[in-house]
């Protein structure tokens, strides 16, 4: 079959789409398994977002309280994400966290270590034990560095700074890719015999966020389109604490571990707001004093967590109220203070530099707050999907045959709401499954031919914009666009407002058809964004159409006009899929359900 | 240094700045010079955006986190080696025009991107990390904060390069192909200093590396934004074990009868 020129062909039996902490520990364990892989990163190897990971990596190897053990770990887990979570991967999760975190030691990670030299865990919200295995407050640095420095040993061909445009199928299969690299701007065709998305996520639909520009949900817009399956798209984590001031950094991440090592969240009264609104499902489970509080920080086995440790959805929508009621701080959110340990213990300014260096510097540099002395000012930042492709809860192949993905870009371990230190540990289980079983796919089968015509289609479908140097400009779609997901699919979301909100993305879209750009192929960010754009208008479409949708508020999604959880929500998942006629189709899936031994385990956590 | 507090919905006073940005590629380029419109808290990655989306849609920068994290904005600010979104626009002179321009001791791509990718081939050459057998049933190993104290500062490298940016060895006698620069000998004592590790890369160090090339005059030190001791820490103690292992012959002596590690 003859092949259009111009374009640089490569070829694996493994092709990994990004270069985080999932698609780097695929790359291994495909390398590991035999087969030739390949690994395509946005950026330069090791900068993917992973890195801003502060927090830890969650695995119950009970080393600091012997109480922890992975049935606790799957019940938290299961209970975070509001009992829509697939079952199965909660399971594996849970039970093969604490190997892999051991694994990551072997490849030379440096944990931080309890007095008798094991790995250190932290207290996280809705984790009933200290069991986040973390680095200071630099744990994702500390992961993808270590798989960055153990994988390029391993055989894989790294290809940096390149971005995909689409995948290739053929009779139902995935066949390869298409892409181009940001340095010359040439297309590229990847033939491979199974394809893994590691994405990564998609705060980038959104104006407040602590995502970096990568996070624009290529691999949930390559598998929608390649007519894969996006579940649970309503459920998009806002985190609590992202910074407020100065602007041009809101929405930066102030990781949980600060409240983790003692910090508390108070209104511009000077009040512990926190301790007004506790869900009954956590109600056991919270402090009813301050002092309790700090006994739990210090490792009080007695104690209960602070209500500062509830989940995440819960923590920002309280500091919301607290802004929306008038009580919030100078520049528009709430306060956070660490500083005030200083009356429990000696040297608290040497202790938080060394729990938490990157938050010191962070905002010693960036906001000329010594966190040390001051309270930090913080609210609500766009953090984290949920939802993502549907993939099965063993393989992690989608219902495309050859189509793997692992992390963020997958749904089904989070449900309606994921805890934190559960992404990093997701990243590494999952990354090894699907590494695992993409090399068995493509073992067991023979390559099939990408199509010229398909590679045509797709190339003119980007290069387009070049003729219209008069078009529009794409930056100004892309802020439009994250202003309307800001303002009409936020943390509280009503019927009328999102309506309003596909209105919007309907005409974003016109727009977009007529996006032009100028200058040369050569790193031209004008035209990377505008291909970018038609991923996060696929993204912000399935959020919006799936919180519709779904006419209740759980876990992560909260509807002012459906302010309860249904119990009749409670059976599904959402699937958006792309309809034969183009549009995007929204239909209801029973979630997985739990076999009995898994039930049983719910059932005595409770 | 508390911070005032102020209406949000005021105004900052803004001033415009005028930016001088070197834009070009392998073949040569110039400076252009950009008006911004500054306020408050704005870093010069700020600045550079602002001009990408207002006045220049195919200024090519490169970034990514824009928390200092990730090490991917590095670039010469007036002239200094810096991460732009670490760079305040407060701390640079008042009045004056910025000058913006790529690291200098790496190939142009285009405006304020180069080609570092001499550093992911450079890493690559390194021998692995190799640990000793676990010492628990577990698979796991005892190891006390103390001892991973000093491997930790290592590791915090953000791999932002502007260390090998600044060595003279690197920028001035290109030594590309004979010095690993100081965030690599830096990755190499990280991997010395790791209390499981069993390899041996000083001999590495001596004949491949060009350790010996470094006259520690501390640039790389001055200029790290996580504040590692890269000279003091890394390459002197690295420096000491190479004239340990090849040029004092007594403890060369007393060694080959030593078991290693």
């Amino acid at each position: 079959m003859s092949f259009p020129d111009g374009f640089i062909v490569h070829e694996h039996d493994v092709l990994v789409i990004g270069a985080g902490g999932a698609g780097l520990r695929a790359a291994i364990e495909a390398s590991g398994a035999g087969v030739t892989v390949g690994v395509i990163c946005k950026s330069l190897l090791g900068k993917a977002h992973t890195v801003m990971a502060e927090g830890g990596m969650a695995a119950a190897m009970g080393n600091v309280d012997d109480r922890d053990n992975w049935e606790v770990h799957f019940a938290d887990t299961m209970r975070g994400g509001q009992y829509l979570n697939n079952p199965i991967m909660a399971e594996h999760h849970a039970k093969e966290s604490p190997d892999r975190v051991r694994e990551l030691e072997s490849w030379g990670a440096v944990f931080d270590r309890t007095k008798e030299g094991k790995i250190l865990q932290r207290n996280f919200g809705g984790h009933r034990y200290p069991r986040l295995a973390h680095v200071g407050d630099r744990t994702g640095l500390e992961l993808i560095r270590t798989l960055q420095d153990h994988g390029i040993h391993q055989g894989m061909e790294v290809f940096m700074e390149m971005t995909v445009v689409s995948l290739l199928k053929s009779g139902g299969r995935i066949a390869g890719v298409l892409g181009y690299d940001r340095e010359r701007g040439r297309m590229h065709v990847w033939k491979a015999k199974a394809v893994i998305l590691a994405t990564g996520g998609i705060g980038k639909s959104f104006r407040i966020t602590s995502n970096s520009w990568e996070g624009t949900g290529d691999g949930h817009s390559l598998a929608y389109h390649a007519g894969a399956e996006l579940m649970d798209m309503e459920f998009v984590q806002f985190h609590p604490t992202g910074m407020v001031w100065p602007p041009s950094v809101r929405g930066i991440l102030v990781t949980e571990g600060v409240r983790g090592e003692g910090g508390v969240l108070r209104n511009s009264e000077g009040k512990r707001f926190m301790f007004d609104d506790v869900p009954d499902a956590y109600r056991a489970q919270v402090a009813t004093t301050e002092d309790e509080g700090w006994k739990y920080v210090c490792g009080d086995k007695n104690a209960n967590r602070p209500p500062e440790l509830l989940t995440r959805d819960h923590v920002a929508r309280c500091i919301n109220r607290e802004i929306k009621a008038g009580r919030g701080s100078p520049h528009g959110g709430v306060f956070l203070d660490i500083a005030w340990i200083k009356e429990k213990i000696p040297n608290a300014s040497a202790h938080i530099q060394r729990k938490l260096p990157s938050m010191y510097h962070q905002f010693k540099q960036l906001a000329g707050v010594d966190i040390t002395t001051e309270r930090m000012e913080v609210g609500p930042t766009t953090h984290y999907v949920m939802g993502g492709v549907a993939v099965d809860g063993d393989t992690q192949e989608s219902c495309v045959p050859g189509l793997f993905a692992a992390g963020e870009v997958t749904a089904g371990l989070h449900g309606a709401n994921r805890l934190g230190g559960n992404s990093l540990s997701d990243l590494v289980v999952f990354g090894k499954l699907a590494g695992e079983h993409a090399a068995k796919f493509a073992k067991a089968n023979r390559a099939v031919e990408v199509d010229p015509a398909q590679i045509n289609e797709h190339t003119q479908e980007i290069e387009k914009v070049f003729d219209r140097p008069t078009g529009e400009n794409p930056f100004a779609i892309q802020y439009a666009l994250q202003d309307a997901m800001q303002d009409l699919v936020g943390i509280v979301r009503t019927e009328k407002e999102m309506e309003l909100a596909l209105v919007k993305i309907e005409e974003l879209k016109k727009r977009y058809k007529n996006v032009g750009i100028t200058g040369h192929r050569e790193y031209n960010p004008g035209w990377h964004t505008s291909i970018d754009l038609n991923c996060m208008l696929t993204v912000s479409e399935s959020i919006t159409r799936s919180a519709l949708e779904r006419k209740e508020s759980r876990g992560a999604q909260f509807r002012d006009d459906y302010p309860d959880k249904s119990a009749e929500c409670s059976t599904f998942n959402l699937l958006a899929k792309k309809a034969p006629d183009g549009t995007m189709e929204i239909r209801r899936r029973p979630v997985v359900a739990m076999r009995p031994d898994l039930k049983a385990i719910i059932e005595k956590m409770k | 240094m508390p911070t005032a507090p102020s209406n949000p919905h005021s105004q900052e006073a803004s001033t415009t700045v005028q930016f001088r940005i070197w834009r070009g590629d392998s073949t040569g380029g110039a400076f252009q010079t950009y008006p911004v419109v500054v306020s408050e808290g704005m870093v010069v990655l700020d600045c550079v955006h602002r001009i990408q989306a207002e006045q220049a849609n195919d200024l090519a920068v490169r970034w990514n986190c824009k928390a200092g994290k990730c090490g991917s904005c590095s670039a010469e600010i007036n002239g200094q080696p810096k991460l732009m979104c670490m760079t305040r626009m407060e701390t640079l002179p008042v009045g004056q025009p910025v000058t913006v321009e790529p690291l200098r001791s790496f190939p142009s791509i285009r405006d304020l991107v180069t080609d570092v990718s001499w550093n992911f081939r450079v890493k690559k050459k390194i021998k692995p990390f190799k640990p000793r057998k676990p010492d628990n049933a577990d698979g796991s190993w005892t190891m006390m904060q103390e001892d991973v104290d000093r491997v930790q500062e290592f590791r915090k490298c953000i791999e932002c390069f502007l260390c090998q940016d600044v060595c003279h060895v690197l920028r001035d006698h290109h030594k590309h192909d004979e010095f690993i620069g100081p965030r690599f000998l830096m990755y190499t004592a990280a991997l010395e200093m790791h209390p499981l590790d069993t390899e041996d890369r000083i001999a590495d160090l001596k004949n491949n590396d060009g350790i010996g090339y470094c006259n520690i005059t501390k640039c790389c030190t001055k200029v790290c934004p996580e504040h590692i001791g890269i000279t003091d820490n890394a390459i002197i103690p690295m420096k000491e074990r190479v004239v340990d292992e090849f040029y004092d012959p007594m403890t060369r002596l007393f060694r080959m009868f030593k078991p290693k590690k």
